[in-house]
């Protein structure tokens, strides 16, 4: 199959909004600890972004910008971060998890100790989680016809 | 500290991905230090918890209003078990592992069910306790699909399907639960359990309760997932799997629940014995006729845990003690007959008993510690299988249920030969003209099955201080049921 | 009471579809149906009459909010959802290139 992605509209408009997207979903991430979102629902928006990449300009394009062995780094990283996070407390002394960062003024965007902190981890892990599912997903090619197709592992 | 049991996997399967990309099989080394880590671990909560249980609140918020996370007798048994089996399995990986193709996916999946069958051990919170028996769950549904046959997917299909029905039960109960206490720390569901509590619904709960952990620890009727997805996973996670997954997520969760949060009344013994009684029985009845040796071990497996609820469910000290005391040799010896079938399927390419006779001259390590564990499992002293099935008829013949004891001895004698059929078509018949292809496995395999067969012998000998030291604190905290709440809540 | 009851039949409907049909994605959308039963149920749970969303704004007069844990239970219940739908999906996937049909009196391999 020889496409490579869609048609021109669908192109020059997704220059825009896939900011656009990225943008909203950062936003939803920086507000967690005040309105509703935070870490996963942010996380699945940039997903959505890469996705919306993917789809519009062909597998080649956008894997030059983040494929499956960026996410799944991603993936590690953003785990590894938010132990470490929750092992802060137990470096300091005492329990696991407690809220060991200076806590600020309530209803200030910098407030509230490590919340805002795991909540950028697990945005990390859930948008590289959520592209790697469905880059394992889609590009596995179901060998019906053609005998030069591969099928992806 | 109690929080490190599920920190340490987590961290390793984290940092997995991110090494097995720099140098290729240098995965295994820091899957095998987290898990002898692990063991270290758990070897010191032994002698931590002989001062009194420990309670860990995480992040600073007392009970009942944050998680807490409890180390007692009950839990401290259960995490040997995990940690024991789960670093020989990963010492028997090092080299088995090399035939599939993608090792650091393995070894991550792996480190992750150890994460969540620790947590599971040590959770106090019922929510907590379901979250990593997902944890669990997804990690094994995805490490029996591993090898991608058309066999194995099928199984991890049907494995997967019956698998979340079940966990799909077990949140209902939760969630009727939550609504009638309010609460989801499982010592205050306790004490609320105690004043008061509307009967219908609370019956209604314990059974959902029942269906779903019977599904996931493989309880007649409940059965029909094990005997296809067991033999399908490659032969550590099969040793895992039948020997530490089925007890965590099933038997010990349920007994946490109905020992320690709701009350053990006589209808739950009833209902505990008799599932018991036709587990052991539909078991070893569906073994007789099986040729592909892992099939076989898996029938067998419904079996002995149709032994340990019967024990358990007597309720007497005794029965207790011989229910646990068969769950630990259970979870020895079952795995090493999957090592042993792994060996053997290493070493000759097939499953088949008819195929494989006469292995036993080529391969001596396999063939005597295999002799070891069907001697074990069949109840011949002075092995340590002979102990826990005498104690549990001996607990059944005092609280005067013969049937069940009868059925104990039964089953016992049946189990003996159909393991001689094994041992004589695996090992001992005249040479065919496999024999002289095959050789002995390589030597970490060797060395795991050694221990394994090491640690049957030797606790079949020296079984007394054993139960005093491990077993008998676990059966305290099960019989004194409302000492629960005042060890979580009072102090 | 009666939305409770609402909720159990929403969820013995999907547990029936997963049961009688033959085809494997009708069984993952008729586990996707029970996923749903049991968050609304949970959900459910947590309303308390003349309630608001339990946010916290700067200027606010604290009023009657209705119960926010059962809310942050049911995020981790759909993210574990999501996660098995996922591992389902893949392995139907796999299934179909291996036999080349979705039915499931076609693919059936392991018996006894």
């Amino acid at each position: 199959m020889k496409e490579n992605g869609m048609s021109l509209i669908v192109k020059r408009i997704t220059r825009i909004t896939v900011s656009l997207i990225f943008m909203f979903g950062v936003y939803i991430l920086l507000h967690g600890h005040l309105t509703p979102g935070g870490g996963f629902a942010g996380g699945v928006i940039i997903a959505l972004s890469f996705i919306h990449l993917v789809l519009a300009f062909g597998k080649e394009t956008a894997f030059k910008r983040m494929d499956q062995v960026g996410a799944s780094i991603a993936e590690s990283f953003g785990g590894l971060m938010f132990l470490g996070i929750a092992l802060l407390g137990v470096f300091a002394g005492k329990e696991f998890f407690l809220n060991v960062l200076p806590k600020g003024t309530p209803f200030d965007l910098f407030s509230s100790g490590i919340i805002i902190l795991c909540n950028i981890a697990i945005f990390i892990k859930v948008g590289a989680g959520l592209f790697a599912i469905f880059v394992a997903l889609a590009i596995m090619r179901i060998p019906v016809d053609d005998p030069g197709q591969e099928d992806g592992r | 500290m109690v929080v490190f049991f599920v920190v340490i996997p987590l961290l390793a399967a984290f940092l997995v991905p991110l090494v097995s990309k720099m140098r290729e099989g240098s995965a295994r080394v820091l899957a095998v230090l987290t898990g002898s880590l692990l063991l270290l671990l758990s070897i010191a909560g032994i002698f931590m918890v002989k001062n009194g249980s420990i309670v860990y609140s995480l992040g600073g918020w007392r009970p009942p209003f944050g998680i807490c996370m409890v180390l007692d007798g009950l839990s401290v048994f259960f995490l040997l078990i995990i940690n024991l089996i789960g670093f020989i399995a990963l010492i028997y990986s090092w080299d088995y592992i090399k035939r599939y193709s993608s090792q650091g996916l393995y070894y991550t999946l792996f480190c992750l069910m150890l994460s969540g069958l620790n947590g599971v051990a040590v959770s106090g919170d019922l929510f907590n306790l379901y979250v990593f028996l997902e944890i669990t769950s997804i990690a094994s549904y995805a490490l029996v699909a591993f090898g991608t046959q058309a066999e194995e997917l099928e199984a991890a299909f049907k494995y997967m399907v019956l698998g979340s029905v079940a966990s799909a039960f077990i949140l209902l109960a939760i969630g009727i639960l939550f609504g009638s206490v309010s609460t989801l720390n499982m010592a205050d569901i306790a004490r609320s359990l105690a004043d008061s509590g509307s009967r219908k619904l609370i019956l209604f709960c314990l059974g959902l309760f029942t269906m779903g952990f019977s599904l996931k620890a493989g309880l007649v009727p409940f059965h029909t997932w094990l005997p296809d997805a067991h033999p399908a996973a490659p032969a550590p996670v099969s040793a895992m799997l039948s020997g530490v997954v089925i007890k965590v997520i099933g038997i010990y969760a349920l007994i946490r629940l109905v020992f320690n949060v709701f009350i053990f009344t006589p209808a739950i013994s009833q209902i505990f014995i008799w599932m018991g009684i036709i587990s052991m029985s539909v078991g070893v009845l569906l073994a007789i006729g099986q040729w592909d040796f892992k099939r076989l071990l898996a029938y067998h497996s419904i079996s002995q845990i149709g032994y340990v609820i019967f024990g358990i469910g007597l309720g007497t000290p005794l029965g207790i003690i011989g229910g646990l005391f068969h769950l630990f040799n259970h979870s020895l010896f079952k795995s090493l007959l999957f090592l042993n079938a792994g060996s053997l399927e290493y070493a000759t390419g097939t499953r088949k008993l008819q195929e494989i006779n006469g292995s036993g001259r080529a391969m001596p390590f396999t063939s005597v510690s295999s002799l070891v564990a069907s001697l074990s499992i069949a109840g011949v002293p002075p092995l340590c299988g002979f102990w826990s099935k005498l104690i549990i008829i001996i607990a059944a013949f005092q609280a005067g249920n013969i049937i069940g004891g009868i059925t104990c001895i039964l089953v016992g004698m049946v189990t003996l030969a159909s393991f001689l059929k094994v041992q004589k078509y695996a090992f001992s018949k005249q040479a065919g003209d496999i024999v002289s292809k095959i050789k002995e496995v390589p030597l970490t395999m060797v060395a795991a099955m050694s221990v394994l067969a090491l640690f049957c012998v030797l606790i079949g000998l020296f079984f007394v201080p054993f139960l005093d030291q491990l077993i008998r604190p676990a059966t305290n905290v099960l019989l004194e049921g409302a000492n629960y709440v005042n060890l979580i809540l009072g102090g | 009471m009666s939305l409770y009851i609402l909720c159990f039949i929403l969820f013995l409907l999907g547990f029936y579809c997963l049961l009688v049909k033959q085809n494997l994605i009708k069984k993952i959308i008729g586990f996707g149906i029970m996923e749903y039963a049991i968050n609304l149920f949970f959900i459910l749970l947590g309303y308390r009459w003349e309630g608001e969303a339990p946010i916290l704004d700067k200027h606010q007069v604290i009023v009657n909010f209705v119960d926010p844990l059962p809310q942050a239970l049911i995020l981790t219940s759909i993210v574990i959802g999501l996660g098995i739908t996922a591992l389902m999906v893949a392995i139907v996937i796999r299934i179909y290139e291996k036999h080349k049909s979705f039915d499931i009196n076609e693919i059936r391999k392991l018996r006894g």
